[in-house]
């Protein structure tokens, strides 16, 4: 199967890999996926806390090109977004900008369930209701 | 000077190319020699049918077998089918049990699968952690309904060789007939046929550097005298087991790939398995790295390997432009289920996950390997440094007390 352009760039030239300090009570983390599963994404975003906006997002993923292509562009979509808009982010959004096949579209859903869980994470942290989300169907 | 050229070729498990003997060999066969080989009145005829009997010999040879036992078929799958359907079919009179294990190749468990829903009973045996049959279970399965015993000469993703001899001993005591999947052993390690105790074995050209799309089953003729009912009805080709006009081009490059194993294949084995544990230690040498399989009774040019913490196709993915071959990840299938085979080791779904097949051959060059030791270590690395596990793992967390988030 052959991987789109985007993909391979995102997997070549991952962007914001890394690890922001989980210790922070504007950073929230969210881990999602199993190693038994193939797949692991974990994803961090930091909040300014006067504004709400999202100022620096990380990722590390365990998972084929897709996966890691998913969470990277994630990261890139976070930064610079409030966590209000960060949780509309839609996996079939991901799907099209990188054009995965339907094989591939539970890596997206992937990064979806990252976001949102690093989202309630940091909600958690600063005393806010954690959000419900209704179950993605692929999974 | 040699040039380094790109792709680098090492899934010779999946196929091998035609080694240009056997395309020279098979030329003529597609436009001067073109008769069909059970056209009994014409010179065209004689022709195909003298080349075929030809390639029959050289067959038979390599595999230590007399050519009349030589059926030939379209490839290793119609020969797993017919030899075990076949069996089940000749033999219901005597019993309905059969017995193989659990790292066979599909085309045999799904053929022993099918058996059982028209009544047959199916043993499946499961492997030892070095993916070796347990003897003592093998014996201990046999009933007095037991007509077949189908364990693979050699697994095609691990490349573990079986204890043939030992196997067919244990079947000849309770009078049980032994079937092998001969896939990727002939051509590439010795067999005999008669000094192994097989008395039916599925092969491929296309594995031993023949074409595609041509395969012989060997059917014993002696001691036991071996019948099986043929799953394709036509003019009765191949003693009445297999009709079918014969594929005269694919046989005589079966014949010819079949002789230079025969001749080459000490020294090959010999240079290919210098290449392949020179890559195999340097892999090995990778931090959280594990062979799979049996490291003594296994194939010369196989190698299969875990990289702890990275997954095996977003691995390929950092070189398989570069250099071809195969994951025991199953990322791309809708069920996300890895390897069986390595599953049935006891490797967890993460270590298989993260495996790779390297399969050498009779072209791979020490350049080849060297350039596959570079990449692969350094995609691996790479690949960690994005890893989540891996830094977990760095960190002195124990995975396994993370309550992970299956889906």
């Amino acid at each position: 199967m052959a991987y789109s352009e985007k993909v391979i760039d995102h997997y070549q030239n991952p962007k914001n890999v890394g690890t922001l300090d989980k210790g922070k009570n504007n950073v929230g983390t969210g881990l999602v996926g199993a190693p038994e599963c193939g797949d692991v994404m974990r994803l961090q975003i930091e909040v300014d806390e006067a504004t709400g906006i999202i100022r620096d997002a990380k990722f590390k993923t365990f998972g084929c090109g897709s996966a890691i292509a998913s969470s990277s562009l994630a990261t890139e979509w976070l930064k610079g977004k409030s966590v209000d808009e960060a949780v509309k982010i839609d996996n079939m959004t991901i799907v099209e900008e990188l054009n995965l096949p339907p094989v591939k579209i539970h890596c997206s859903v992937l990064a979806e369930d990252a976001i949102k869980a690093a989202i309630n994470d940091y909600r958690k942290k600063n005393g806010l209701e954690e959000l419900q989300f209704e179950e993605s169907p692929v999974h | 000077m040699n040039m380094l050229k790109l792709p680098i070729y090492l899934d010779h498990n999946a196929t091998t190319p035609c080694d240009p003997r056997v395309v020279e060999a098979m030329v003529p066969y597609f436009t001067n020699a073109f008769g069909n080989a059970a056209s009994r009145n014409h010179p065209f005829g004689w022709q195909a049918e003298e080349a075929v009997d030809y390639a029959r010999e050289q067959v038979a040879k390599l595999i230590g077998a007399d050519p009349k036992e030589i059926i030939f078929t379209s490839g290793a799958t119609e020969g797993d089918n017919l030899a075990i359907k076949g069996v089940y079919e000749m033999y219901a009179s005597k019993g309905n049990h059969i017995i193989t294990c659990n790292i066979e190749h599909k085309a045999v468990l799904d053929t022993c699968r099918n058996l059982e829903k028209e009544g047959a009973e199916i043993t499946y045996l499961d492997v030892k952690p070095n993916g070796l049959i347990d003897l003592a279970a093998l014996e201990a399965a046999i009933k007095p309904t037991t007509i077949l015993i189908a364990i693979m000469y050699a697994n095609n993703e691990i490349g573990t060789v079986m204890p043939m001899r030992e196997i067919s001993a244990i079947a000849r005591k309770h009078g049980v007939l032994v079937f092998t999947d001969g896939v990727q052993a002939v051509g590439k390690i010795p067999v005999d046929v008669n000094k192994d105790g097989i008395d039916l074995m599925a092969f491929t050209a296309h594995k031993m550097y023949g074409p595609k799309g041509v395969g012989a089953l060997y059917v014993r003729r002696k001691n036991p005298r071996v019948k099986v009912t043929a799953q394709i009805d036509g003019g009765g080709h191949e003693r009445g087991m297999r009709s079918g006009t014969l594929n005269v081009p694919g046989i005589v490059g079966f014949g010819k790939a079949c002789e230079i194993c025969l001749q080459e294949m000490e020294s090959d084995a010999k240079r290919i398995s210098q290449l392949r544990d020179k890559l195999e230690n340097a892999l090995l040498k990778v931090e959280e790295s594990y062979l799979n399989g049996d490291k003594e009774s296994r194939l010369p040019h196989v190698t299969n390997i875990s990289f702890k913490y990275v997954e095996g196709e977003g691995l390929m993915m950092g070189f398989n432009k570069n250099i071809a071959l195969s994951s025991g990840s199953a990322c791309t299938s809708a069920s996300l289920e890895p390897s069986y085979v390595l599953k049935a080791l006891g490797l967890g779904d993460d270590l298989a996950h993260s495996s790779l097949r390297f399969g050498l051959g009779r072209f791979t060059t020490e350049e080849q390997i060297d350039y596959t030791i570079e990449h692969v270590t350094n995609t691996v690395n790479k690949l960690r440094e994005m890893s989540p596990l891996w830094e977990m793992f760095k960190d002195g967390i124990d995975l396994n007390t993370i309550e992970w988030a299956h889906h």
